[in-house]
């Protein structure tokens, strides 16, 4: 239902863009009526900054914004699609369904799929993407989420999944960028050499490092897209290289502006930024296991001596939104309100720490820039507002090169920049279960780990959403995080190009800027 | 004849083969300097999906876990027969470097065609003027523009060309699909930088080492002699400058190969000196030795070539005493 009417929001639109236009060939001047509705044509040049000559077609080693948008966004299509609101619809998959445990899943595939060469997309074609990733020896990145599939089976026409055990979020998961299918073999496995998709676009030129270069799939499954003819995606490491080539119109889009730069951007009336909120979220990451950190009045008392809005406006230049101490974005589904906000009070940590018996505390920070865009500046702001509560911070510089290796889950308390995760059960399994491998808060907590489990298998919206709830709380009120801000994807592009509301789980509106945006100037 | 160029010949051989060694430890520095940095390919490749297992299983797919001398002499046994091995990343490091290193001498030969005889001329012209306008101008201009970093000249270049004037694309992204026009167009910026960086530098050492020259007493004597002041600088002090030129001009081609990195990045030309960032930043080992292989031997390369130069025009450098 979902993914009807989004298939028919682009005619609508493009139906009042109609009306528009007509009524302002009268009465207003072109610039301004042209911002209005899709059109068809013209080229997209995407600037990235990520792009990497390791960088090669095999899903399984995907792992930049590059790969992201031309691939997985262009090249191919998921079983599911990732909407812009963050819910899931059905791309190559039809709908789905599963048994009372959400152990068997049964996907119905959408009929009538060809791939760029003319092949028509069948079930053996999704199973063998799946197979791709999973098996002993597996580096694919998309490992942690086929781990738990114990069996892929192709049933009639459909395609049926039985995982080691429930798990409500499971089609979510197969939005995973990794995921992408591609033709299947014959006597297995999967031909990703040959760039062939199903996607809005197909191959003309891939040069690793350098640029990528796609043109338009006529046969597209989705009525009415692309609407670029053409997809051109170039790789500019340089920032300052990057805006260059925005400004001097070498491209139409760059990834990561940096933010001294947006009023520059902001000031061109050729140029916008256009901010998405994002699942990435930057925080200050203390082990509730090594102390003073095991002690929560400790805990209760940093969370307090920090003005995330002073370090919001003076290093971030106001780009971002006031963290409140989970990990959880707005956007994500079971997301939930945890009050209080934490705000900077001073005295009252001071009276949490002096009740528990503690004064004048002393704790190490360990930041590096590399560990967080303007890490260094925070920890400096941070040091400054802690020590009106009577906490002492000493900031220890460690190196750039390796801090993820040696800093990182290893020093007690550290910076860290989160890119976070689609759904909640995968987000606390990485990072918040007394077993979650990447566990930088050292967090262990009986009942959040019980609340997990039963959530996990839980097909009830609401009751799934109290358990949620529930969680985010317990992770504000006694986690160890201490999440300073979630960053906003931001990018600057001419105003030339037009799009719908964007999607920030993923960068790129979802890696689906090719076929959702188009050129206003067509 | 026979007799002269065979003092050469052997001078060659033996240089040749220090080269080699030298070669052999670059290598061993940059592997075992690599392999002291912390992170691994995998982890880095893995990014926020380098799960423990995911990250095991790759190293031990590339063979990462064995201990680093020990693949430095796997490497090296295949190096030695020319085979530069495989990228991490699965497709033959040849593959990854060639189309880049071809980018990268075409921009180094274009800007040497252009460069070397310019600046030879320039620096003449310099001792033979000297003192004069056109000494003076040169002196000051090539003393600013080597004093400051080439990025800032690489930006400059771009703001006005490119930016304000609009004549030249900011970016030189050529690619394999350009036509020949087209990528020359693209390369105008880099080269333009290029020329205002390594020009400044041939022109001041052909000036001093004309002048050095100028100051002996054989150069009195011609005077004395009556001969033109032109006649004196080409005839009697270039021939004995070549030495000095020659090993300038080598210094200077040696960096348009191995030290034109940042160049590459500010205009995003696709050269060997950015495959080689790439390769760090995701500890790509045999794409940075390959690249490091490259840089080594083009310096080694062209300075040999200049002390043979050297010795040819002034065949005493064979009798050192």
């Amino acid at each position: 239902m979902t993914q009807l009417s989004r298939l028919l929001a682009p005619g609508r639109r493009g139906f009042l863009a109609g009306l528009a236009i007509t009524a302002g060939s009268l009465a207003l001047p072109r610039g301004l009526a042209a911002q209005e509705g899709p059109k068809q044509g013209g080229t997209l040049r995407y600037g990235m900054n990520d792009g990497s000559q390791t960088e090669t077609l095999d899903p399984a080693g995907w792992a930049t914004v590059t790969t992201g948008v031309a691939f997985n966004g262009a090249l191919c299509n998921n079983l599911v699609e990732l909407l812009p609101d963050g819910s899931i619809a059905g791309d190559l998959a039809e709908s789905w369904s599963s048994d009372d445990a959400a152990i068997r899943w049964t996907f119905v595939l959408r009929k009538g799929v060809k791939f760029h060469d003319g092949r028509p997309f069948t079930a053996e074609d999704a199973r063998q993407s799946i197979l791709h990733h999973m098996g002993e020896g597996s580096t694919s990145g998309a490992l942690a989420i086929v781990e738990q599939i114990s069996d892929v089976a192709v049933e009639g026409e459909d395609l049926v999944f039985t995982l080691s055990a429930g798990n409500a979020d499971f089609p979510a998961l197969l939005s995973d960028y990794h995921l992408s299918i591609f033709p299947a073999r014959e006597g297995g496995g999967i031909d990703w050499e040959s760039g062939i998709g199903t996607g809005a676009f197909k191959l003309v030129s891939f040069e690793p490092g350098i640029a990528i270069s796609l043109v338009r799939n006529p046969e597209y499954h989705k009525p009415g897209l692309p609407h670029f003819d053409a997809l051109e995606i170039i790789n500019i490491p340089d920032s300052t290289a990057r805006l260059n080539a925005l400004l001097t119109g070498e491209v139409d889009v760059i990834e990561d502006v940096d933010i001294r730069n947006i009023a520059m951007v902001e000031g061109s009336p050729d140029l916008k930024i256009v901010r998405t909120p994002s699942l990435r979220h930057l925080t200050f990451d203390m082990n509730c296991k090594v102390a003073p950190y095991d002690n929560p009045a400790v805990r209760k008392a940093l969370k307090l001596a920090i003005d995330r809005d002073d370090i919001l406006q003076k290093v971030f230049l106001g780009e971002g939104e006031k963290g409140n101490d989970t990990p959880v974005a707005r956007i994500m589904p079971y997301f939930s309100e945890t009050p209080p906000q934490h705000q900077y009070d001073p005295e009252a940590a001071r009276a949490i720490l002096s009740e528990a018996g503690l004064d004048g505390v002393t704790v190490d920070l360990s930041v590096a820039e590399s560990a967080f865009p303007g890490a260094v500046e925070a920890a400096v702001l941070f040091k400054e507002h802690a020590a009106k509560a009577g906490i002492t911070i000493n900031i220890v510089n460690e190196a750039d090169d390796g801090y993820w290796d040696n800093v990182w889950l290893q020093k007690p308390f550290n910076a860290s920049d989160w890119y976070g995760r689609v759904t909640l059960d995968w987000l606390f399994a990485t990072s918040y279960t007394s077993d979650a491998p990447w566990n930088n808060t050292g967090f262990s907590n009986a009942r959040f780990d019980e609340l997990q489990m039963a959530a996990r298998t839980e097909l009830d919206q609401a009751k799934r959403s109290a358990l949620y709830a529930e969680m985010q709380q317990i992770l504000h009120d006694d986690g160890g995080v201490i999440t300073v801000a979630f960053a906003s994807w931001r990018l600057a592009m001419s105003a030339n190009i037009g799009h719908g509301q964007m999607g920030g789980i993923l960068p790129g509106d979802n890696h689906r800027a090719a076929e959702r945006w188009w050129r206003l100037d067509a | 004849m026979t007799r002269k160029s065979r003092p050469i010949l052997s001078m060659v051989a033996s240089r040749v083969g220090l080269g080699v060694l030298s070669l052999i430890i670059v290598s061993l520095v940059i592997f075992s300097a690599v392999a002291m940095l912390p992170g691994s390919y995998a982890s880095a490749i893995l990014g926020q999906n380098a799960t423990p297992e995911a990250v095991a299983a790759m190293e031990e797919q590339l063979g990462l876990n064995e201990p680093w001398f020990l693949r430095y002499l796997g490497w090296l046994g295949a190096a030695a027969t020319g085979d530069m091995g495989m990228s991490f990343a699965g497709r033959p490091v040849m593959d990854v470097i060639g189309p880049r290193l071809i980018n990268t001498v075409v921009l180094a030969s274009i800007t040497a065609v252009i460069a070397v005889p310019v600046s030879i001329l320039l620096g003449i012209l310099c001792a033979r003027f000297r003192g004069r306008f056109i000494d003076k101008f040169l002196s000051t201009s090539t003393l600013a523009s080597i004093s400051v970093p080439e990025f800032f000249v690489a930006y400059i270049v771009m703001m006005v060309l490119a930016v304000k004037l609009q004549l030249f694309p900011s970016m030189a992204g050529i690619r394999a699909s350009m036509d020949w026009g087209d990528q020359l167009y693209r390369m105008v910026l880099p080269i333009l930088t290029l020329l205002l960086v390594i020009l400044a530098h041939m022109v001041r050492n052909t000036r001093a080492a004309i002048l050095s020259v100028m100051a002996s007493p054989y150069i009195e004597m011609a005077r004395l002699k009556g001969e033109p002041e032109s006649r004196v600088v080409m005839r009697q002090a270039l021939p004995n400058a070549i030495g000095p030129i020659a090993s300038v001009v080598a210094l200077n081609l040696a960096y348009l190969i191995s030290g034109v990195v940042v160049i590459e990045v500010v205009f995003v030309y696709p050269g060997v000196g950015q495959a080689m960032i790439d390769a760090v930043r995701n500890r790509d080992v045999p794409v940075i030795q390959a690249c490091a292989l490259i840089f080594a031997a083009a310096y080694i390369g062209f300075n040999l070539i200049a002390d043979v130069i050297s010795i040819i025009s002034n065949p005493r450098l064979l009798h050192p005493r």
